[in-house]
C-alpha cells in the first residue's frame, strides 16, 4: 500500500480548478479506481462518466497527465511515480462538470452519415454470402468503442474547433466501416467532402496513437477516404465526363 | 409529438414535458429494438437511457447470440433451441416465451445482419456458429468476442436514422397512471438536475438488470433494478426473482477488476477448467440426468474440441452456468483454488496464440493490460460473479404487456423465458425477440388508447419533493456508505449459496438500510452530482434486492440457480411452481403460482427432437 495524489479538475466549463486528493493505492488500481474512491471518501459529487470498467464502452475517457485515456485501463503502476496524476476533462469538447463533457456534437456527427445500405440478397432465403476476410477487414474499424480520444487529441476540433464543419476521425473511422462492409452499396464519397470535412485532416496520426482499440486510423481508414474523394471529385478524366452527362 | 417547454409546477419544482406515442425506458438491445419497431409501427417514440447512447450491458456482451440457423449442423432446429432452454430453466420457463425465442431468433439475426451487423463466417461464407454451455449444437453467432458492441452499434445506427428521439443520460424515478393505465414518467437530467415529465401512451421497461447491488459483480453502476422497482410501485408482478444469474468465470486479480466478465466463449473454444491440483474438476460436477450428453474422459473431450462433434460429446466446462458456477465455488470452498480464490481457465495450452487472439481479442487485451497476464502463454484466474437477472417483471408472451395496462417490458428485466437458469447466448436473442414484440405491442396498445393519459401535476411535484429531500438535510450518511454495505449484504447472505437464516438477515438489513437512506445526506449542486444518483438509485436497489431475497426465502429448495444450503435438493412441489412478488401499500409479499402447462403436441413435438439428437 502506498498514497498517490491526484490532482483533478472540478468545476464547470467556465469556472474551474484543479483540486488534490490523496488515494491509497492498492496492487492493480487503474486511475478510475482512484476517482471512485475519491468519490466514495472525499468529494461524493466528483462528476466521472463510467460504465463496463474494462475497456469496451469508451465511457470514461479523460486526459491523465495530458494524454487523453481511457481511465479504466490505465494502471496506477505505469505512471511516473514520482509526480501527481493529474486528471483533467477531454478538453476539446465543452466541460459539463468535472471529468464529464459536453459530446453531443459526436452523436449529431454520426447522424449524419448515410445509413448503411445493403445490396440485394445473396440466397433465395434473404441472406447474404461473403467471406471472413471481408468480415475482418470492415472490423478493424467496427470496433470503434465510441470513446472519442480520437476526436480528443484531433488538432482540427481541440485547438480549432471545427466541430460543425469536421465530423473528426471517430466518424471517418464510421464512415471506413461502412465503405468496406461486405454487403453496403451506399456511395458516401460526397458526404465525406462535403459534410464530414475530410479535407480538414491533414495526417498528423495523432488520432491513430491514442486509439485504445489500435485502430489505424489515418493509414487505413482516412487516407483511403481522401484517396476515393479524389478519385471522384477531382480525377480529370471523371470530372470531363461528369461536366458531359451534366450539359449532355 | 414533441417537446413542449410549457412546464409544469411551482418554485423550484419547475419542470419540463415532453410527449411520445411510446416511451422506451433504456436503450440497450432489447429498448432499441422495441424502439425501432415501435417507430416502424407509426408511433412517435422517445428511448431514455441513464448513460450515452451505446454504453448499456449489451456493448459488454462477448460470446454471442444464440438462434438455431443451422449452419454447422441441419438437425440444428428451433425445436431443439426450445427444449435446450427449457432444459438449461428446468422447466421453470414459459414455454410460450421459450417457444416464440427458439422460432424467432433466427429471424432476429438475420434481420441485424441486413441492417449492417457482421457476424464471423463460414468458410462457404455464411453466419459461423460457436458452441456454447447447454446448446445442444454450435448455436451462437458472434464476432470474436465482441458480439454485443455489433449489436448494439447496429440497432443504435437503425433507431437514430429511422427517427426515434433519444434522451440521453436521463434517468426515469417515477411512473404515474391516470385510473389503471400507464400515463407516464419522470426523470431528471443528469447533467443539470432539472426534471422532465415525458408523458406517453404506453411505455416500455427495458432497464436491464441489477447486479450493481451485489460486491462482486459483472455490471456497472447503472444496474441498479430501476425497471423491477419502478414496475412493483405501478402494481406489477415479479416472477422468479430468487433466479439470480452468477457467471461462473469472473477475474478474480487483482482486486480491482474482481468480477469482471471473462466470457464463456473462451471455453466455448476449448478452455478448460482446473483447480490448484491439476484436476480438471467439471468432469465430478455433471449432473447424473445430464452425464451422457458429455464427454466421458479428456480424450473424448479433445476430439470434440478438435472438430469431430458428430461422434463425440461434448466438454464438461459446457454444462450450464449454474452448474459451473456451483462447482467453482466448492472447489474454492473447499480449499483447491489459487490464493485469490479462483481456478484455472486455460485457453494457452488448447489453442495457438493467433487463434486465441483472433477469436478471444478483448480478452487478451483485457488480461494483459489489467492483470498482467498473457492468456495465450498462461492460464487465467476466475471465480463466479453476479451477472443476470433471470426473474423480472411478469409479461404476456406475444406483447410483453405486464399486468399493468400500458407497462410493457423486455430483456433482462422481464421473466419467463429462463426459468431457473439462463444459458448463454440467450440473452442477446431475448433482447431482440421481445424487444421487437414489445415495440410491437406498445404501438398497438397505443393506437387503441387515443389521447394521452393525464398524469396529476400533484403527483409529480411530490416526486420531485421526495427527489430532492437529502439536499435539505445539513447532516447524514453518504449514500456511498450504505450502497457499500448493501452490495457486502447481498454479497454475503443473498449470493451463491443461501440459507434461510442468511436471508432473513439480508431482508431486516434492507429495511435498516432503507431507514438510513431517509436520513442520509447529499452534499454539492444538482449538476452532475453521483452522491445524489446513488441516493435516487438506492431506493430502486433495495426495492429489488429485497424481492431477490424473498423470492429466495419463499422457495425452500435448490433448484438451477437457487441453492439453498439448508434445503440442498430440489423439492418435487417446487417442479412446476414459480415464486410472484408484489408490493400493496408499501409491503412486498411473495406467493407461488404453478408454471403455465405445456400442451401435449408440443411436448411430443419436443421429444421428437429429443430423438433426433
Amino acid at each position: 500500500m502506498s498514497e498517490r495524489t491526484f490532482r483533478i479538475y472540478r468545476g464547470m466549463q467556465q469556472q474551474g480548478e484543479i483540486v488534490a486528493y490523496r488515494v491509497e493505492i492498492s496492487e492493480g488500481m487503474v486511475v478510475l479506481d482512484a476517482l471512485h474512491d475519491i468519490q466514495e471518501q472525499q468529494a461524493p459529487d466528483l462528476a466521472v462518466r463510467w460504465n463496463c470498467k474494462a475497456g469496451k464502452c469508451g465511457s470514461c475517457s479523460a486526459e491523465v497527465n495530458g494524454m487523453p485515456r481511457l481511465t479504466c485501463m490505465t494502471r496506477i503502476d505505469e505512471l511516473p511515480a514520482d509526480q501527481p496524476i493529474t486528471v483533467t476533462p477531454m478538453q476539446a469538447f465543452p466541460v459539463i462538470k468535472d471529468l464529464v463533457t459536453d459530446v453531443s456534437s459526436n452523436y449529431a456527427a454520426n447522424k449524419s452519415i448515410p445509413a448503411f445500405k445493403p445490396r440485394s440478397p445473396d440466397a433465395p432465403d434473404g441472406s447474404w454470402r461473403f467471406y471472413q476476410y471481408e468480415v475482418d477487414r470492415a472490423q478493424e474499424f467496427k470496433k470503434c468503442i465510441e470513446c472519442f480520444l480520437c476526436q480528443d487529441v484531433c488538432h482540427v476540433l481541440r485547438s480549432h474547433g471545427k466541430h460543425e464543419e469536421f465530423i473528426g476521425p471517430a466518424f471517418l473511422v464510421r464512415v471506413a466501416a461502412y465503405e468496406t462492409h461486405p454487403i453496403d452499396v451506399e456511395d458516401r464519397s460526397t458526404y465525406v467532402k462535403e459534410h464530414g470535412g475530410i479535407g480538414y485532416c491533414n495526417i498528423t496520426k495523432c488520432c491513430t496513437e491514442v486509439c485504445p482499440e489500435h485502430i489505424t486510423i489515418t493509414d487505413n481508414a482516412i487516407i483511403p477516404l481522401k484517396e476515393r474523394v479524389v478519385d471522384r471529385h477531382y480525377d480529370p478524366l471523371r470530372r470531363l465526363i461528369q461536366m458531359v452527362r451534366r450539359t449532355g | 409529438m414533441g417537446r413542449g417547454a410549457e412546464g409544469g409546477g411551482v418554485g423550484a419544482h419547475t419542470y419540463e414535458t415532453v410527449q411520445h406515442d411510446v416511451l422506451v425506458i433504456g436503450a440497450g438491445g432489447a429498448g432499441l429494438r422495441a424502439a425501432i419497431e415501435a417507430k416502424a409501427e407509426g408511433a412517435s417514440v422517445g428511448v431514455v437511457c441513464k448513460s450515452l447512447l451505446g454504453k448499456a450491458h449489451t456493448v459488454m456482451a462477448e460470446g454471442g447470440i444464440a438462434a438455431a440457423l443451422g449452419t454447422e449442423r441441419a438437425e440444428d432446429r428451433w425445436q431443439v433451441h426450445f427444449r435446450d432452454t427449457m432444459r438449461g430453466g428446468r422447466g421453470l420457463n414459459d414455454w410460450r416465451m421459450a417457444k416464440i425465442h427458439a422460432e424467432e431468433a433466427p429471424v432476429r439475426v438475420h434481420e441485424l445482419e441486413a441492417w449492417g451487423a457482421l457476424f464471423d463466417r463460414t468458410p462457404d461464407g455464411r453466419i459461423l456458429q460457436r458452441p456454447f454451455g447447454g446448446h445442444s449444437y454450435s448455436r451462437l453467432a458472434h464476432v470474436g468476442d465482441r458480439t454485443g458492441l455489433e449489436m448494439i452499434r447496429t440497432l443504435q445506427d437503425k433507431a437514430v436514422h429511422a427517427g426515434v428521439d433519444v434522451y440521453m443520460e436521463c434517468t426515469i424515478i417515477r411512473l404515474f397512471k391516470d385510473g389503471d393505465r400507464m400515463a407516464g414518467a419522470l426523470g431528471y437530467w443528469r447533467a443539470t438536475g432539472r426534471f422532465v415529465l415525458f408523458r406517453a401512451k404506453a411505455i416500455v421497461l427495458a432497464t436491464g438488470g441489477a447486479g450493481k447491488a451485489w460486491l462482486i459483480t459483472s455490471n456497472s453502476w447503472e444496474y441498479t433494478g430501476d425497471g423491477h422497482a419502478l414496475a412493483l410501485a405501478a402494481g406489477a408482478d415479479l416472477l422468479g426473482m430468487e433466479f439470480v444469474q452468477f457467471h461462473p468465470t469472473g477475474m478474480v486479480w487483482p482486486p480491482s477488476v474482481r468480477g469482471t466478465l471473462v466470457t464463456e466463449g473462451v471455453r466455448g473454444e476449448g478452455g478448460v477448467l482446473r483447480n490448484t491440483q491439476g484436476e480438471r474438476f467439471m468432469f465430478n460436477y455433471l449432473p447424473a440426468a445430464w452425464r451422457n450428453d458429455y464427454a466421458a474422459d479428456e480424450a473424448e473431450a479433445d476430439l470434440w474440441v478438435k472438430g469431430d462433434r458428430v461422434h463425440n460429446r461434448r466438454p464438461p466446462e459446457l454444462v450450464t452456468r449454474d452448474v459451473v458456477a456451483r462447482a467453482i465455488f466448492r472447489e474454492v470452498h473447499e480449499g483447491r483454488g489459487t490464493p485469490h480464490g479462483g481456478v484455472y481457465l486455460d485457453i494457452a495450452s488448447r489453442r495457438d496464440a493467433e487463434y486465441i487472439k483472433r477469436k478471444l481479442p478483448s480478452m487478451y487485451h483485457q488480461f494483459r493490460q489489467l492483470a498482467g497476464v498473457d492468456i495465450t502463454r498462461d492460464p487465467m484466474e476466475v471465480a463466479p460473479t453476479c451477472h443476470y437477472m433471470r426473474g423480472g417483471v411478469k409479461v404476456d408472451p406475444e406483447t410483453q404487456e405486464s399486468t399493468v395496462p400500458g407497462l410493457f417490458a423486455a430483456g433482462e428485466v422481464a421473466a419467463g423465458l429462463h426459468g431457473a437458469n439462463r444459458l448463454g447466448g440467450n440473452s442477446l436473442s431475448d433482447l431482440v425477440v421481445f424487444g421487437q414484440r414489445a415495440g410491437w405491442g406498445a404501438a398497438q396498445c397505443a393506437a387503441r388508447v387515443g389521447a394521452v393519459p393525464r398524469v396529476d401535476s400533484a403527483q409529480v411535484e411530490a416526486a420531485i419533493r421526495e427527489a430532492l429531500g437529502p439536499f435539505e438535510r445539513s447532516e447524514g450518511e453518504s449514500p456511498f456508505v450504505l450502497q457499500d454495505e448493501l452490495r457486502h449484504l447481498m454479497n454475503d447472505n443473498v449470493g451463491i449459496t443461501r440459507t434461510g437464516h442468511g436471508l432473513e438477515e439480508a431482508i431486516a438489513g434492507i429495511a435498516r438500510l432503507r431507514e438510513r437512506l431517509a436520513r442520509s445526506r447529499v452534499t454539492g449542486s444538482r449538476a452532475y452530482n453521483p452522491g445524489w444518483h446513488t441516493w435516487l438509485d438506492l431506493h430502486f436497489m433495495l426495492t429489488t434486492s429485497e424481492a431477490v431475497a424473498r423470492g429466495a426465502l419463499e422457495r425452500e429448495e435448490s433448484r438451477g440457480a437457487q441453492y439453498r444450503a439448508d434445503c440442498p435438493e430440489a423439492v418435487p412441489e417446487w417442479q412446476v411452481v414459480n415464486v410472484l412478488v408484489h408490493l400493496a401499500d408499501g409491503t412486498m409479499s411473495t406467493r407461488p403460482e404453478r408454471v403455465p402447462e405445456m400442451p401435449g403436441d408440443l411436448r411430443s413435438m419436443v421429444e421428437e427432437a429429443y430423438r433426433r439428437v
